[in-house]
């Protein structure tokens, strides 16, 4: 990302979830109820979310890239979101899915859910950051282990 | 509100969809249509769960979070955004706020448990699920077939153990 931010940067994110909020809450995925009713196959309804969303932002990831070199505002290159398989994927995505499972509740819908008046999904907010932060302390303690093999406690 | 009603009590679903099919198809257009806005204009394929490392890193030293220092200004605009847009639905077609009936101890573990398997497990429904699968990612689509299974397994488990709601 160039260092120089356009001046339409901020609001063109600022539109973009905008957009992408008002998308979550008209689809009623800001309401852990929903989710619960389709992981429970009482309501297949969030198929069509997650797989209309995806075939859209797919359209643009196959698109834009034969059409532009790069875009407008920063100057980067059209790319795919590609990343890298590891077992953490496996891992994160069933404590994820765990999580998920038991709540209803995911960190795009849940600032969402916010949005819609929601307050009892603060819970769900603190018990993310919660957790974010504890990976993010294991984490970097684990980094400073590896780099320093002979200093690791 | 009549399908709510006509909630079945368990198992079987009467029919697939009881609140039928538009408000998810075009919620979901209008999803992926957000992301599509900013990856138009700037390159990003933006997911939403960063946000939850990087606003960390305004308040904490830990290393692990100081690769997002860079993103963490729009990461937060973007989120505001989502939280507006969420607004503006509430406001205009809800007709006011609404509020979950499923207990604050579910929230809050699930909430810790989605925030440490997101990070660790590179992304998250929207990540993964929308712009991850949308570019045809074979780590993404593995991602989001171990949490919507295990999700799946976990829903049930709790449902048959009679937690409602």
């Amino acid at each position: 990302m160039s260092s120089n931010r356009h001046p339409l940067f901020m609001p063109l994110i600022l539109v973009g979830g905008l957009i992408f909020g008002f998308g979550l809450a008209y689809s009623h995925m800001a309401r852990p109820e929903v989710v619960l009713d389709f992981l429970q196959f009482d309501d297949f309804g969030l198929l069509f979310v997650m797989f209309g969303a995806a075939i859209v932002s797919g359209i643009a990831f196959a698109v834009m890239p034969r059409i532009r070199d790069s875009a407008p505002l920063t100057g980067d290159i059209y790319g795919r979101r590609l990343k890298s398989f590891d077992r953490n994927v496996l891992i994160g995505g069933g404590i994820f899915g765990v999580g998920w499972g038991l709540s209803g509740i995911c960190p795009g819908a849940a600032y969402a859910s916010l949005g819609i008046g929601n307050v009892t999904i603060l819970w769900a907010l603190v018990g993310m950051f919660a957790g974010a932060y504890l990976q993010g302390v294991w984490r970097s303690k684990r980094a400073a282990a590896d780099a320093a093999p002979t200093g690791a406690d | 509100m009549l399908a709510e009603l006509a909630v079945p009590a368990q198992g079987v679903p009467a029919e697939p969809f009881p609140n039928g099919i538009s408000r998810y198809a075009i919620g979901g257009l209008l999803v992926g249509l957000g992301a599509v806005v900013i990856y138009l204009g700037t390159g990003i394929a933006a997911g939403a769960s960063t946000f939850l490392e990087s606003t960390l890193s305004y308040v904490s030293d830990q290393s692990r979070f100081k690769r997002y220092r860079a993103s963490r200004d729009w990461r937060v605009v973007f989120t505001l955004g989502i939280i507006l847009g969420a607004a503006v639905y509430a406001v205009f077609w809800q007709g006011g706020t609404w509020t979950t009936d499923v207990q604050p101890w579910r929230l809050l573990i699930g909430g810790v448990l989605v925030g440490i398997g997101t990070r660790i497990g590179k992304g998250c429904t929207s990540g993964h699920g929308v712009c991850g699968v949308g570019s045809a990612s074979r780590t993404s689509i593995v991602g989001v077939i171990t949490f919507l299974t295990v999700a799946i397994v976990t829903a049930q488990i709790v449902q048959a153990m009679g937690v409602s709601p």
